[in-house]
């Protein structure tokens, strides 16, 4: 369906990530906003914080990180989009309430504008090294999806595809941008309200009395209701039944967590999300995400005037991870350069899909800045040899 | 036109990056080509250097830092100290004529232009940094001096656009009268910068 135009600032603007992200989510549709703003994350709630009153959505500052994230996952159950926006530090305190979103299946965006960490770390610098952390950061089995744009346009438009995901499948999004993609202006273009496509959520229409909250078969979603609207229903972080009731047993654990992993994993192939580029007959594919894949490109084009065949990827969907695709271009290529603002995380991903069939090698930076093009361009020649 | 880059610096509260924010508007919204900003973000106050780099292209910008700054545009002389190395040998160079003493290469050109000073005729010190890009416009013409008056009444509070205006204008005018066609040429000697050699880097 189309978005309410009430939240699209329809034009061409000049606006840095951050600005772009809280215009991508408001355009989505989104009217609730708990933060507890941080570098480099706080444009994104200044800007939201700013517009809201003019379309009725609520921003609470809040007293931290723990209970931004309580309060998206609260206010997702009344049926509103919601929102959390944080760095480093604050996404390591939402991290029990984000597995609270994964095992109640509760749509919502979380945006991760990455600095330099461990720790406190490089707070108005770049990073990627929170990567791992959107995927296994909370206790327990889950799967979530994560996002990760490269300029501030797409900032607008990929948060409003995290919306939809989260719609779609019922989890916490991350969103995961970085401090150069946030901090840097470019032009934006926003388009008109009706050339917005956004992902409404389907309430169930079964009646209170036949509504179950987590009944599903296979791959399948369950239907949400909204609290409030008369349904007697219970959800809960501990393992429950269809009912929503906490059931402990090894048979209901596999009922509850291999869903919420499954629901992911089974549906990947419509979630996975990448660019390609002159990837047939290439030896040597380099695969970057983020602020790092535009960087990646003056590597390769330099690399193509010297001769080489390279080929691109471009990880638009981080998680789920395209293992599909690169299982099929393991053996086919000489090697996978990765690139990453990070000692090493995504880069374990593809050794791993690579199975020993193509050579994988890693370009780590430890964050505080982009890579030199050259020292990607090397790390292609070498791979190309 | 293929990259060019520009670096803007002065002291945080003179207006830097506003000034970066404009020229960037001006070349990427209404010349419809692309620029890219980044501000240098440090924990720095009202009073510190503060910076801001653009890379400037009709096409896309892949790489966001700068590296040689091809125009160097400088509001304060610890600015000046920080960065004028890395200005290109080519480069031109655009100052604050009362803060700062500029020591070019031989190569680069330079324009100075007393912005503070003519901000203050104007009767707002802060306009300063908009008197600046009225004159930037001048020397570089990277845009039409319309679509960057564009620029500028799109990126300042409102209210104050007349006076904004006004100042970019005082500082077009400044570069027509003192380097444009038909005006007195004062752009100075570049000289060979004598201490170069030995000179510790920034």
């Amino acid at each position: 369906m189309k978005t309410d135009p009430a939240g699209v600032l329809t034009g061409t603007h000049y606006f840095d990530g951050d600005w772009a992200c809280g215009e991508g989510a408001m355009a989505a549709g989104c009217r609730f906003v708990a933060g507890y703003p941080i570098t480099p994350s706080t444009e994104v709630v200044e800007r939201i914080s700013g517009r809201f009153p003019t379309m009725g959505g609520t921003f609470i500052q809040m007293e931290d990180e723990l209970g931004s994230m309580a309060a998206v996952v609260g206010a997702a159950w009344t049926g509103t989009k919601c929102m959390t926006v944080t760095s480093g530090p604050g996404f390591s305190l939402m991290m029990e309430n984000i597995g609270l979103g994964a095992m109640m299946e509760t749509p919502c965006v979380v945006v991760n504008v990455q600095r330099g960490g461990p720790s406190t770390g490089l707070p108005t610098m770049t990073g990627q090294a929170d990567i791992m952390q959107a995927r296994w950061g909370s206790h327990g089995d889950y799967e979530l999806i994560s996002l990760s744009p490269q300029s501030p346009q797409e900032a607008f438009d990929l948060v409003i595809e995290a919306f939809n995901l989260s719609e779609l499948y019922r989890v916490p999004v991350m969103f995961m941008m970085d401090e150069c993609v946030g901090h840097m202006t470019e032009k934006v273009i926003i388009p008109p309200a009706e050339e917005i496509e956004i992902v409404q959520r389907k309430l169930s229409d079964k009646s209170p009395e036949e509504y179950l909250p987590y009944d599903f078969e296979g791959k399948e979603i369950p239907e949400i209701i909204r609290a409030g609207d008369g349904y007697r229903f219970h959800t809960t972080g501990l393992t429950h039944d269809k009912r929503g009731y906490p059931v402990m047993s090894a048979e209901c654990q596999e009922f509850n967590v291999r869903h919420l992993v499954d629901k992911i994993r089974q549906n990947a192939d419509d979630i996975v999300r990448y660019d390609e580029e002159q990837i047939d007959g290439a030896d040597v594919v380099v695969i970057a995400y983020g602020i790092t894949a535009r960087v990646t490109r003056m590597a390769i084009d330099m690399a193509r005037e010297k001769g080489v065949k390279v080929g691109f990827m471009r990880l638009i969907v981080v998680w789920p991870f395209p293992e599909k695709r690169i299982r099929e271009l393991a053996g086919n290529v000489k090697g996978f350069v990765v690139p990453e603002i990070n000692y090493g995380q995504v880069v374990l991903e593809v050794e791993r899909c690579a199975a020993g069939k193509s050579t994988t090698v890693g370009v780590p930076h430890g964050g505080g800045g982009v890579h030199d093009p050259e020292v990607i361009l090397e790390a292609i020649m070498g791979a190309a040899q | 036109m293929s990259r060019a880059e520009i670096r803007i610096t002065g002291f945080g509260g003179q207006g830097v990056v506003l000034s970066g924010h404009i020229v960037g508007h001006a070349y990427a919204v209404n010349a419809g080509h692309h620029a890219t900003m980044i501000q240098s973000f440090g924990p720095e106050a009202r009073g510190s250097a503060c910076s801001t780099m653009l890379s400037i292209s009709e096409e896309e910008v892949l790489y966001p830092y700068i590296r040689r700054p091809d125009i160097f545009v400088v509001m304060s002389s610890e600015g000046y100290e920080k960065y004028c190395d890395e200005l290109k040998d080519d480069g031109t160079l655009i100052y604050e004529k009362d803060l700062v003493e500029p020591q070019p290469k031989k190569g680069q050109k330079a324009f100075g232009v007393p912005s503070t000073r003519i901000a203050e005729s104007l009767g707002r010190t802060i306009v300063q940094n908009i008197v600046m890009v009225g004159f930037f416009t001048g020397v570089t013409g990277i845009v039409s001096r319309e679509d960057m008056r564009k620029a500028v009444e799109a990126s300042v509070p409102s209210g104050t656009e007349e006076l904004n205006l006004k100042a970019f204008d005082a500082g077009w005018d400044y570069y027509q009268t003192e380097y444009g066609e038909g005006g007195d040429s004062k752009d100075e000697e570049p000289q060979e910068k004598a201490e170069e050699e030995g000179k510790e880097d920034r």
